[in-house]
């Protein structure tokens, strides 16, 4: 007999994004008939085990096999029903071409949401961290990619995600997630948010990234520099017209990201950038290696994704800017 | 009525016996090889021989077991089919025209640049397409998906997915044979083209695929074993796969590679992508029983 109890998060402070997620989609579930929810054995890692209890005629076990439950689930989608895949990020890249040919190619309405993305992952080390997701999934016409911020965000991501027409890929995540907004907070797919004004640079985060981009905006107050901070939850597509309004107004950008620098957050803003408003941008992120283990905070500290990283390179982007002007 | 009784009573043969609706799918069989040589040769590329080992199944799916029309094709009980070994499809777009789901003329644009007629087949360009294949192994795994969804929806169609012998070297089609025996997919079939042969050689020199019927028994599916160029075989097999409750069916039809066409039976050098000479394509279609009017207008109107 399974045990449909949730299990005990081992490193977990907060409440996690995928958490967050796991009761989202079980509160929202009815809304959805034709919901159904594909798990790979990970359902007590991924919150999907909240689902599971509350929902198992919706929920279908596809066991340790991600590439069958890819291609199933656009299956599922193909005769009318509303699937959504889960599964730790590193794994359902795994399932990458599956999401490409039998999702995106095919036309399919299902949705992807992979928990334990980036350095977030923590002590289950390099084979288990995905830094190349964002990237790689961005790369799939006509896929929508989205990373939200923290666990408010993430409730209304999950509904906005299944009302969407058309297949997204959602990061979650593993650790203990810093609460960022109220309850009043409003999430648009394609749509960034300022949430904390400014004028000689522009931090854009996605994910965990946005906390230590705040953190960072605070750092740089101390020294007289006020910094603007923007939630870019959707990834793809990527909000040009904020990114080019913040160009103009603090000519110099930082972008934060969990992931690899190559493809991800900061490659998304520079191409819209080029093509809009340029300006100097500075990456901060993981500089095209693989992780290690270690806590999320110490290994984002080693990787130097934490905010005095994040403050240092906003320092180095208004140089730049000041030397061009 | 399936289609190929139905076309039979068209033709004025109103009997309907066995004997009248193996006929027209034989029919239906010549045609479909007919146009892959057609296509192909017009193509200059395309994959003959995985085509013409599966014509004779394809003919008999759909003339004589699916309950899916020309008409119907969104119809939410129709019966779908998944061509999970894609590069066959110059068969699949054959078997189609000849049934009426497209115009014969226009499914010889295979390849062509802006035709729906891809070198795979494309659910976003052809309507009666069920999802694109051509990775092999996937078109299997959304088979499975569908079969699932139908019938968490109470919906009674059946999904049938024809792989190819190659294809079961990809990992994931053993994946989707342990969740369909997990699941019951009862209303899940599997039809094998076992040509023995893949793109390079025999599957036995490449990466040995026997014993075959052990392997799915072993996996918990009802196992037929027929000969796939026997039209009453298949239609028995097809049959027999409904009343296996409780769990998924695989046919092995045994079946030859270039089937029809005597110089590239039993060869791999014709599993493709082939480029045809005018006496190639013209001796094929011989073969395959056209006569020198329908060759004019099969390679060159």
């Amino acid at each position: 007999m399974s045990d449909n109890s949730a299990p005990t998060l081992i490193g977990s402070t907060g409440d996690s994004l995928r958490e967050a997620f796991g009761k989202a989609l079980s509160e929202i579930a009815p809304d959805y008939p034709n919901l159904v929810v594909l798990d790979a054995d990970v359902a007590g890692g991924t919150g999907v085990h909240n689902f599971r209890k509350a929902h198992p005629d919706k929920f279908v076990q596809c066991g340790i096999a991600e590439q069958n439950m890819m291609a199933a689930a656009g299956g599922l989608a193909a005769v009318g029903m509303l699937p959504v895949v889960t599964g730790f990020a590193v794994f359902l890249t795994r399932a990458y071409e599956q999401a490409r040919l039998s999702i995106a190619y095919a036309g399919r309405n299902a949705k992807i949401v992979a928990s334990h993305p980036g350095l977030d992952v923590g002590p289950d080390g390099a084979s288990a961290q995905a830094f190349e997701d964002l990237a790689a999934f961005r790369a799939i016409p006509g896929m929508t990619v989205i990373s939200p911020a923290d666990p408010v965000e993430m409730k209304l991501a999950t509904r906005a995600v299944l009302d969407f027409n058309g297949p997204v890929y959602m990061r979650t995540g593993r650790s203990g997630a810093k609460r960022i907004f109220g309850e009043d907070h409003v999430f648009e797919i394609g749509k960034g948010q300022i949430v904390r004004h400014g004028k000689d640079v522009t931090l854009i985060g996605c994910g965990v990234e946005v906390a230590r981009c705040l953190e960072a905006a605070d750092l740089l107050q101390e020294e007289g520099i006020n910094a603007r901070v923007v939630n870019m939850a959707t990834i793809k597509p990527i909000d040009a017209e904020l990114l080019t309004r913040c160009a103009r107004e603090t000519g110099c950008i930082v972008t934060a990201e969990d992931h690899n620098v190559y493809g991800g957050l900061g490659s998304a803003v520079a191409e819209a950038i080029v093509q809009g408003q340029p300006c100097p941008i500075e990456y901060v992120g993981i500089k095209d290696r693989f992780g290690s283990s270690g806590e999320p905070d110490e290994l984002a500290e080693l990787y130097g994704i934490t905010a005095p990283f994040i403050a240092t390179a906003a320092k180095r982007a208004i140089q730049r800017k000041r030397e061009l002007a | 009525m399936k289609l190929a009784a139905k076309l039979a009573a068209q033709s004025g043969d109103t009997s309907l016996n066995a004997p009248e609706i193996e006929a027209q799918i034989r029919d239906a069989a010549r045609y479909t090889r007919q146009h892959t040589i057609a296509s192909i040769f017009r193509a200059e590329s395309g994959h003959p021989g995985g085509s013409l080992s599966c014509a004779d199944i394809l003919a008999t799916l759909f003339g004589a077991e699916m309950n899916v029309w020309p008409e119907g094709v969104s119809d939410f009980t129709r019966d779908r089919f998944v061509l999970s070994k894609g590069h066959a499809c110059p068969a699949l777009y054959g078997v189609a025209a000849y049934y009426g789901f497209c115009d014969k003329r226009a499914a010889l644009s295979l390849r062509k640049l802006n035709s729906p007629y891809q070198g795979h087949p494309s659910v976003r360009d052809l309507p009666w397409v069920e999802t694109s294949t051509g990775s092999l192994g996937q078109g299997f795994g959304v088979a499975l998906g569908m079969a699932l969804g139908l019938k968490m929806q109470k919906n009674s169609a059946r999904v049938f997915a024809l792989l190819g012998d190659g294809e079961l070297q990809e990992g994931m089609v053993w994946e989707t044979v342990m969740c369909a025996a997990h699941h019951k997919l009862d209303n899940l079939c599997a039809i094998l083209d076992y040509n023995k042969m893949q793109s390079d050689a025999l599957n036995a020199d490449i990466c040995g695929l026997e014993p075959m019927a052990d392997k799915w028994n072993a996996f918990g599916w009802n196992v037929e074993e027929i000969d796939g160029h026997d039209i009453p075989e298949i239609i028995a097999a097809l049959q027999r796969a409904q009343s296996a409750a409780g769990k998924p069916t695989v046919v092995i039809a045994h079946t030859i590679k270039g089937k029809g066409v005597s110089y590239m039976e039993g060869s791999p050098a014709w599993h493709g992508s082939v480029k045809f000479t005018r006496e190639q394509a013209e001796a094929a279609l011989a073969d395959l029983g056209a006569s020198p009017s329908e060759i004019e207008e099969l390679l060159y109107v």
